[in-house]
């Protein structure tokens, strides 16, 4: 959660130091899950409705961010490679990379 | 993997009189040039040809695969098909496919794949259209050649937790094995190792154990895999497991890395950790012999 954390630290910077910014345009600060050393991180997330995250593979391997329900599947994403999804719905979403399913995460979203 | 332990002899005279022999290009030509018994038969496997990869631990996939096809298309006596165990593409596109397809159609022998989990990355829509057969469906697939009993499994489509078979597929690899005699020799492919090869890099098919259970009455077995690029023997009662060395670029050993993946090994010795398998089957005699592409 230190990144959340940090992000929030970071929109309230930015809404000091632009001074006209919207308290929309702080809630749009980008949520970024990290699959790094093939993990996913932060996990597990917590969102609210309507929040898109940002996945970005870091790995030399390719890797996938997929429901273990089926409700999102990023396919494959290659080193550097980038994948955004929004959530609509609150509920606990449990994930995988489906080249690596060892590798599970969790992300929690709640209603507004 | 490092050459020393590529090249590493290994014999192996079981009670099912099983050769296994692990050698350099040079043992190659004296194994696939031995004077076969009258009614043997011999196939060769190819694996993780990953075409589509560009990384440094081999920039050029398609050229180490052309070299394989070319060194099997080269041998004296062509076997009688060639199985392809699985990652035939990086990344399940479509025009990775189409490379590895006009790659692969340069055999002289017949070529049957089955799909690694690189292959079905999203769907296996791809995967069907370039290697799909209409009389397997579901992929996988049993049949009889020369006295002996092959059965292809696919071990990626169910994949949430490990390597699964799923039960749709357990219920007919069961109703197929039951109808064998337990004198057939059976070969099994599959990508992902079917026994508990190293978990933690998910080197093992959850619901595997089952298949190996019935597969335990035979009295002669051969499991050949893929998927950890690069060769491992295990052996339980009288089945052989072994995996394959890739086309593409090797793996590290289990265990000797923080977490499996591409292994950079130096320019120079890229050909000497990838290859291909030649076996050869005569009654119950099955001889596997590993060949490196240098």
């Amino acid at each position: 959660m230190k990144k959340a954390f940090a992000g929030a630290v970071l929109a309230m910077l930015t809404l000091v130091f632009s001074g006209s910014a919207s308290l929309a345009e702080t809630a749009a600060a980008p949520i970024v899950v990290h699959i790094k050393d093939f993990k996913y991180n932060p996990t597990p997330l917590k969102l609210h409705v309507g929040d898109t995250v940002t996945f970005i593979n870091d790995d030399d391997e390719p890797h996938t961010v997929t429901a273990t329900d089926k409700s999102f599947d990023s396919e494959a994403l290659d080193t550097s490679g980038t994948w955004k999804h929004t959530f609509t719905k609150p509920g606990t979403f449990a994930y995988f990379c489906e080249l690596h399913p060892y590798m599970k995460a969790t992300i929690v979203v709640e209603g507004k | 993997m490092d050459r020393k332990s590529f090249l590493e002899h290994v014999g192996w005279t079981g009670a099912a009189g099983i050769t296994w022999t692990l050698g350099a290009s040079g043992v190659m030509t004296a194994v696939a040039s031995a004077a076969a018994p009258a009614g043997a038969l011999s196939f060769i496997q190819i694996s993780d040809s990953h075409i589509g990869f560009t990384r440094p631990e081999n920039p050029d996939v398609a050229g180490t695969l052309k070299k394989t096809i070319a060194d099997i298309n080269a041998l004296p006596v062509q076997p009688s098909f060639v199985v392809h165990t699985g990652d035939v593409t990086h990344l399940a596109k479509a025009e990775q496919f189409d490379t590895a397809k006009s790659i692969l159609s340069e055999l002289k022998a017949p070529l049957i794949t089955l799909p690694g989990e690189h292959d079905v990355i999203g769907s296996s829509d791809a995967f069907m259209a370039a290697f799909g057969k209409k009389d397997a469906p579901k992929v996988w697939n049993s049949f009889d050649m020369g006295g002996v009993h092959f059965v292809s499994l696919v071990n990626v489509f169910n994949f949430e937790i490990d390597g699964k078979l799923g039960p749709e597929q357990l219920d007919w690899v069961t109703k197929d094995l039951a109808a064998q005699k337990k004198s057939t020799p059976i070969v099994v492919f599959g990508h992902v190792p079917l026994y508990a090869l190293y978990p933690k890099w998910g080197w093992t098919t959850e619901d595997g154990a089952q298949v190996i259970s019935q597969l335990s009455r035979f009295d002669n077995v051969t499991v050949l895999n893929g998927h950890i690029h690069q060769i491992i023997q295990h052996t339980e009662g009288n089945i052989r497991f072994a995996t394959a060395a890739a086309t593409a670029y090797p793996q590290p050993a289990p265990g000797t890395a923080d977490k499996p993946g591409p292994l950079k090994v130096p320019d120079d010795q890229l050909l000497s950790v990838l290859g291909y398998r030649t076996v050869e089957l005569a009654g119950h005699d099955a001889k596997v012999a590993d060949h490196n592409l240098a």
